[in-house]
């Protein structure tokens, strides 16, 4: 059995009377990686900072093992442009020595990157350099918050490929906020749908055998396919949120 | 050989030079942080409610030196409670605030039953009548904010490039945060006296910025920004000295000299 990292009991969250995170408990283990999907506004990053411990919940239990090391990846930082300060620095902020950065850049096939001020990173880049900077802790656990945001598809196989052989390098848990409700990563254990509360939760088909689909995603995405209890717009807003209620096929309580 | 008059003339004149340089060696780098967290308006309303503080501290007769640090922290204290209820943003808070501090630090300097309380010297500042015991005081804040500055420095730099990152990682963001505040309390307690309540922000961030055209590294930055408000100060006080003009404003204009000069240096592209 692979070692309990990390678990959420019965947590609840609201701000300003609001609830946001409702009744949510889920546990993370060595080794696995766990997405968490649903729409905008269903809590994924505040779901996220619970399990991070930035963000303390108004009930339920977070438990930790003592030999927790977390590595976070954040959606996005912003960095004043007025504090001089290069990649390099940047990642030496996470208390490593100026070889391990170097390898680490290098790994991450932005080496040549060091010396540059870390605001004139592009989007991809800087995406990068966040995860050196989360793994240089050597993490068993690693949190992404949507590292695949604004990276077109090649950019995102290309990055989940890292992403998989990373954990399988480091042997840590993976939790993955991804706002894409039906494509995931394929090495992916666990998907958990969130909306407030677990809406449903199980593992992504694999839909490796259809070469249209290799065609178009590679072999790095997969389809989760699942039923929500609730209908999105086009931008993946909740809609008619008033008649929204736990059905029979809610694994949950 | 020197007459009475000129020995006091250049003795006030030293103590003043020593004063400012003082204030000017921690202005530096703590304007770094001011300029890098974009805390200027925050700056701002500290200084506004260091007048209230010395307001207050005259009418009920408590140690000024107190008063002077305690009303700006309790001012930033009443501002993260009021951010944290969320329901105006942190700018207009801030201009809340600071400009109902600097009000009710007026009004109640007019409150006072005899002037007691010199409001040019204030608002713009009394360098040249600081005296050996402000020195003193001057001196032995200056070394204790350097103290804490230097102790702190790697966590204060990563809580200003990313306060969620700095805290998974370990770093405690709200002592380091209170200690900046407290930091930040001092040394306009301290500048006050240099430039006075309305200009102490300049002090902080126009060296800062003037420096971050020459600087590669946050530390280059922090001491290229003491030495640029040392500078100031020696210029300010050289105009003051030769054109009559008020200490403080000489000060600051200095520094927006050097400000000006530093836009038309080329930076390499590296």
């Amino acid at each position: 059995m692979s070692k309990l990292l990390l678990t959420l009991e019965t947590i609840h969250k609201a701000f300003g009377g609001k609830p946001v995170i409702d009744n949510v408990s889920l546990s993370l283990h060595q080794g696995e990686i766990t997405t968490l999907i649903g729409p905008n506004g269903a809590g994924k990053s505040t779901l996220a900072k619970i399990i991070l411990g930035l963000i303390k919940p108004d009930s339920g239990l977070r438990k930790t093992n003592p030999d927790i090391r977390i590595g976070y990846m954040p959606q996005k930082i912003t960095i004043d442009p007025t504090l001089p300060i290069s990649t390099l620095r940047f990642l030496q902020l996470a208390n490593a020595s100026q070889t391990a950065c170097h390898e680490v850049l290098k790994s991450m096939d932005i080496g040549h990157l060091a010396k540059t001020p870390i605001q004139n990173l592009s989007g991809g880049e800087l995406q990068r350099a966040l995860l050196a900077r989360a793994i240089l802790r050597k993490p068993n656990l690693l949190v992404l918050d949507e590292p695949v945001q604004g990276v077109d598809i090649n950019g995102q196989n290309a990055l989940y490929q890292m992403i998989n052989s990373l954990a399988k390098s480091l042997n840590c848990a993976v939790l993955m906020v991804s706002h894409d409700l039906h494509l995931v990563m394929s090495a992916t254990d666990q998907v958990i749908c969130l909306n407030r509360h677990i809406c449903c939760q199980g593992h992504p088909e694999q839909v490796t055998q259809d070469p249209a689909f290799i065609d178009i995603f590679g072999h790095t995405t997969a389809i989760y396919s699942h039923h929500h209890d609730h209908d999105h717009n086009l931008h993946g807003e909740i809609l008619d949120e008033t008649t929204h209620a736990h059905r029979d096929d809610c694994d949950h309580d | 050989m020197p007459t009475e008059t000129t020995v006091i003339m250049t003795d006030f004149l030293v103590y003043a030079l020593l004063a400012g340089l003082g204030v000017a060696l921690v202005a530096g780098p703590l304007g770094c942080f001011v300029v890098w967290r974009r805390m200027a308006y925050f700056g701002d309303t500290l200084a506004h409610s260091a007048l209230l503080g010395v307001s207050l501290g005259v009418l009920l007769d408590i140690n000024l030196n107190i008063t002077v640090i305690a009303i700006p922290l309790m001012m930033a204290m009443g501002l993260v409670f009021l951010e944290q209820r969320g329901f105006l943003s942190l700018d207009t808070l801030l201009g809340i605030l600071s400009h109902s501090a600097l009000a009710a630090g007026l009004v109640v300097i007019s409150l006072l039953p005899d002037v007691r309380v010199d409001l040019m010297s204030l608002l713009f500042g009394d360098l040249l009548a600081v005296t050996k015991s402000d020195l003193w005081v001057i001196y032995s804040v200056s070394a204790a904010v350097m103290g804490l500055l230097a102790l702190l420095w790697k966590q204060l730099i990563n809580i200003t490039v990313d306060s969620e990152l700095a805290a998974v990682e370990g770093t405690n963001v709200a002592l380091v945060s209170t200690a900046l505040m407290l930091i930040t309390a001092l040394v306009i307690a301290l500048a006050m006296k240099v430039v006075g309540v309305l200009l102490i922000t300049a002090l902080l961030i126009i060296p800062a910025a003037t420096a971050r055209r020459v600087s590669k590294t946050p530390e280059q930055m922090a001491i290229a920004a003491s030495i640029i408000a040392m500078l100031t100060v020696v210029m300010g006080l050289a105009m003051s000295w030769n054109l009559d003009t008020p200490a403080g404003p000489s000060v600051v204009i200095s520094a927006s000299f050097l400000f000006c000069l530093s836009l038309l240096y080329r930076r390499q592209l590296s």
